[in-house]
């Protein structure tokens, strides 16, 4: 399993890619091998606004179905319309080309709540 | 709760990078890479299933053919030496205690049914137990492994001498498989040509690496209950405590054509004579999404804006690229072609009712 150094990490097992007051959403390794073969992944669209823990998509595996939810307030400035005909893409390059929102955060002090990878890899293998 | 069952097969899953989950008491491989991907395998050239969680049970004695005609519905008395059917058990009322097959084995029968019922339906036969009749449960200590797919005749020709190209689809044989003598008959649950072997608990790991090494050059891959449950539906091929149990009778589900009426009698027979003859309320369906999404079990179903009944099984199919399910609507609302609306997650996705099975192209030997 993979946890890049440079991310932070929610207990929801989403990833959080911070650039200036933009972050980058995805959901992690661990999350992508538990759900198994992604199928679709619904996304909202760009200027909806979302709260922390707010479910903003769903993501649908062969066996199971899951909310995904924001780890941060803000704002959707972009979606990985790719994932529209290629949801294999979370399954394959989750921290990549599998990406799944972009946010303009509206209260970064909310990026504190997050784990970083040391911690997050103790969660999820305790 | 008791702490699940390990079959044979365990050590050989975690070996296989197995994710293990518990199914009807047993730890059970649900994958070992991708459902998806393991679903083609079988679909495109072979794959090898662990089974031993099913149950065995054996029916002899003077008796065995009257009792197992009493107790299922399908004609017992048809079978063959060697020869195999699917069957079921129902209760007085009609509802279904399991499905079944029923092996012929000369001196007597071998009933193979339902990991998750195998208690119950051994209390419920050991009830209706009457005249000389030896009921046994071998369940514990018989294994059982699948080999499925168009090329498993090709992997199991290089573990047997058994001339296979002479077993019709549904007949079984005792012969040597990897040198050991066992049990095995041209049966799946996939739609695909195939092979179930069954045998004693020690031999599994011989009989596992045995595969491997034969299926090689067929790119054999254990596969899953994940993958197995996805095989099933693209065929139809129902799965109890989901598209049956004891609330559903035979007819409904589309199983007419294994009750056989004219027998004589069995329990749950003048229930399902009424049901046959006035025709059954609801009808169990196939239908497929018409835009993306997928449905799955305990889902509602919509006709005109009505709701009209809810989807017993459901899932993404592997081959047709689409979410493909199963449920019950009414009769008068369930011929093929007909348009209903799948209701996911409060939005009603539109679907189609088709014909069985989803899948036509399975490699099956009638």
């Amino acid at each position: 399993m993979d946890f890049p150094k440079d991310l932070k990490y929610s207990k929801e097992h989403e990833w959080v890619k911070v650039d200036g007051d933009t972050a980058t959403i995805g959901i992690t390794d661990y999350a992508q091998g538990e759900l198994g073969d992604v199928v679709f992944v619904e996304l909202p669209d760009s200027g909806e606004e979302f709260k922390q823990m707010d479910a903003f998509g769903t993501i649908e595996a062969v066996k199971a179905v899951s909310e995904l939810y924001t780890p941060v307030s803000g704002e959707i400035v972009e979606i990985n319309e790719k994932l529209e005909d290629e949801a294999g893409l979370v399954n394959q390059d989750c921290y990549g080309d599998g990406w799944m929102i972009k946010m303009k955060l509206s209260n970064t002090s909310e990026l504190d709540d997050l784990m970083d990878a040391d911690k997050y890899k103790e969660l999820v293998e305790s | 709760m008791t702490e699940a069952k390990k079959t044979p097969y365990y050590d050989k899953h975690i070996e296989a990078g197995a994710k293990i989950v518990d199914f009807a008491g047993f730890q059970m491989p649900i994958q070992y890479k991708s459902i998806n991907s393991e679903h083609l395998r079988v679909r495109n050239s072979v794959g090898m299933f662990d089974l031993s969680h099913m149950g065995e049970f054996r029916v002899g004695g003077n008796d065995a053919l009257d009792f197992l005609q009493k107790m299922t519905v399908n004609d017992v008395s048809t079978l063959e030496d060697n020869q195999i059917h699917y069957n079921c058990m129902c209760y007085p009322d009609g509802g279904i205690v399991d499905d079944l097959l029923v092996y012929h084995r000369g001196d007597h029968f071998l009933m193979v049914v339902n990991a998750a019922c195998l208690e119950k339906d051994f209390e419920w036969l050991r009830q209706h137990l009457e005249g000389a009749v030896e009921l046994e449960n071998l369940s514990d200590q018989t294994g059982l492994l699948a080999i499925q797919g168009p090329n498993a005749e090709n992997v199991l020709a290089k573990m047997t001498d058994y001339n296979l190209s002479e077993m019709g689809f549904y007949w079984s044989t005792e012969a040597e498989i990897a040198g050991e003598k066992v049990l095995f008959s041209r049966t799946g649950y996939t739609g695909e040509d195939g092979f179930e072997i069954y045998h004693k608990p020690e031999i599994a790991g011989k009989l596992w690496e045995a595969a491997l090494e034969a299926g090689k050059e067929f790119e054999i891959e254990p596969i899953g209950l994940g993958a197995r449950d996805s095989l099933r539906m693209e065929m139809k091929y129902m799965l109890y405590g989901n598209d049956i149990d004891k609330t559903t009778n035979p007819v409904e589900a589309g199983l007419s054509w294994i009750v056989k009426l004219d027998k004589g009698d069995f329990i749950g027979r003048d229930v399902i004579a009424k049901v046959k003859e006035n025709k059954p309320d609801r009808r169990l369906v196939c239908f497929e999404l018409q835009s993306k999404g997928i449905p799955r079990h305990g889902y509602k179903i919509f006709y005109e804006g009505e709701e009209v009944g809810h989807v017993t099984s459901g899932m993404y199919s592997p081959v047709l690229e689409k979410g493909i399910g199963l449920g019950y609507v009414p009769r008068k609302r369930s011929k093929s072609g007909r348009e209903i609306e799948i209701e996911i997650r409060g939005k009603r996705v539109p679907a189609v009712i088709v014909k069985p099975p989803f899948y036509k192209n399975g490699s099956l030997k009638k």
